[in-house]
Formats: structure tokens, sequence, C-alpha cells
């Protein structure tokens, strides 16, 4: 029981940790390290992607929170 | 002494230390001295105990996996510190909760250890800690001076936790909501450059274009400010 109540806390813990109070943020940064990944693979530039999902991303959630 | 590898190490790990100490004084600044503090002490204790079972091997610790993965979780979480201090900002100004008052209750946990703060300061310290360990290893061991190298990263660290120790009382007279946003460029920062090194990104001017992503989130944090103003404005005026 003490474990089970452990490892729940544990598992919340973490996904406090990268969700936060925006899961559309962490999925675009994943969204934007595929795409990193792709571009590299294919030996294009892939320095700007990562920033720009980053940023796009956290001025959207923004904008939701805002008008709320 | 072999002097040109004690220099060379020197300035090598220092770039690394910065880093590091960077992220240790910006989340004890924020969050929580106290869990920023075991983080550290944490990632140190990881650290040597690596560096002892692995020795020279450590030049074959495969890096890249490590910094996608310590990358990716900082910059989410930078990201979300970015948007609660740009929010917070927004409603109730800069100059709020200076000295040892919490940005947010909901932020830090009054009664209880802050295990987020101690997560983010251990994942700094190991992983820019093994960067040093490795180029030691390498820059030691290609010249065959060890001890040099040591000597040469050890200095590095005492003289920039110095340094991070008396910035420490001039960072904690900044107000709390504007260091949470510049914390969560700062962060973000190192998390975008450590997950883009991991995938294989090569960054323009290498270590040099992580001042640019400083600058670009500080930058961009700002910017948004003034976005979420005019954004709060116009949506009070169609609620009317």
């Amino acid at each position: 029981m003490i474990v089970l109540r452990w490892l729940r806390a544990f598992a919340e813990f973490w996904i406090d940790f990268v969700v936060g109070d925006d899961w559309t943020v962490a999925a675009a940064v994943l969204v934007g390290l595929l795409g990193s990944w792709g571009l590299v693979e294919a030996g294009l530039p892939a320095w700007w992607l990562l920033p720009v999902a980053a940023l796009g991303s956290t001025a959207v959630s923004l904008r939701r929170a805002a008008r709320r | 002494m072999n002097v040109p590898v004690l220099v060379t190490t020197f300035f090598a790990a220092a770039i690394e230390v910065i880093e590091m100490v960077a992220i240790v004084v910006a989340v004890g600044s924020t969050r929580s001295w106290r869990a920023a503090l075991a983080g550290a002490g944490g990632g140190l204790v990881v650290l040597v105990a690596l560096v002892a079972a692995l020795g020279t091997a450590l030049r074959t610790v495969p890096l890249a996996p490590i910094r996608l993965v310590v990358g990716a979780l900082l910059l989410v979480f930078g990201l979300q510190w970015l948007r609660k201090g740009v929010l917070r900002i927004a409603a109730g100004g800069w100059a709020i909760g200076q000295g040892e008052e919490h940005v947010d209750e909901g932020d830090v946990p009054p009664d209880r250890f802050d295990w987020t703060g101690f997560v983010l300061s251990f994942k700094g310290v190991s992983l820019e800690g093994l960067e040093v360990a490795i180029i030691v290893v390498a820059v030691g061991g290609a010249a065959g001076a060890l001890g040099s190298a040591v000597v040469g990263a050890a200095a590095a660290v005492v003289v920039l936790a110095a340094v991070g120790a008396l910035t420490y009382r001039w960072i904690a007279r900044i107000p709390r909501r504007a260091l949470q946003l510049f914390v969560g460029a700062l962060l973000s920062a190192f998390g975008t450059f450590w997950a883009g090194q991991g995938i294989g990104v090569g960054w323009p001017g290498d270590e040099v274009s992580l001042l640019g992503l400083v600058a670009l989130y500080a930058g961009a944090g700002v910017g948004l400010l003034s976005l979420v103003r005019g954004w709060r404005r116009s949506a009070s005026l169609e609620s009317r």
C-alpha cells in the first residue's frame, strides 16, 4: 500500500514536471524534436526548428490563458 | 605539472562549469537553496561514483542520449516557468516578491522538500560534470598528464563556484517574478541547446549559440508580456 502510494506520487511528480499547466507545450517540444531529427537525417540545417516550436507553442498557450 | 594541459583543461572545463553554476544559482534563487544544493551534491556524488567505476573508459560513455533526455526535460520545465512568469508579470507588474518570499505558493512546497528544484539542479550538475570528467580524461589522457588535467578542472570548479556564491547576493535582490521569467528563459535555452546536441543538431558557433538562445528566450518573454497585456485588454472589452 505504501509502495503503491509512493509510486503514484512519483508518477504524479514527473507528469507535473513534464506537462505542467498546458500539455500542448510539451507536445510541441516533442514534435519539434522529431522534426529536428528529421532535418538532421536529411542533412538540412535544423538548429532553428526547436526554438520556433518552443516559442510558438508558448505564445499560443499564453494567448489561450490570457483570453480566459 | 604540465602547464599547457592544466590551462587547456581549466578553460575547457570552465565553459561547462559556468553552465552548471548558472543552473544551480538560478534554481536556488527562485525555488529553494536547500533543494538546489542537495541536487548539486547528489549530482556530484553520482559523478564521482561514475568516474571511480569507469576511469578512462569514460570516453566511451554515449553523451548524445543523456543530452537529449536532460535537455528535453529542462526545455519543457523552462517553458512552463517562462509562461508562468509572463502571466504573473502581465497581471501584477514586475516588482513583486523580493527577498525570501516565494514566487507562488503553488510553485515551491512551503512545508515539504522541493523535489522539482532537486531534480533540476541534479540534472544540470550531473550532465555538465560528466562532460568535465570526459574533458579531463580526453585531454589528460592524450598528453599523459592526467594529474594536471584534474588540477585544471578542479580549479575551474572552485573559481566559478566562488563567482556563483558571490553573485547569489546580487541575484537575491531581483524581484522574484522577473527572476522566474529569466530563469525560465535560461533553462529553456540550456534545454534547447542540449536536446539539439543530443539529436545531432549543429549549432552555429557551437557553445556561443547558447548566449544567443538565452537572449532569444529572454527577449521573447519580454515581447510576449506586451502581447499578453493586449490580449487581456481585448478579452475584457469583448466580455463587457
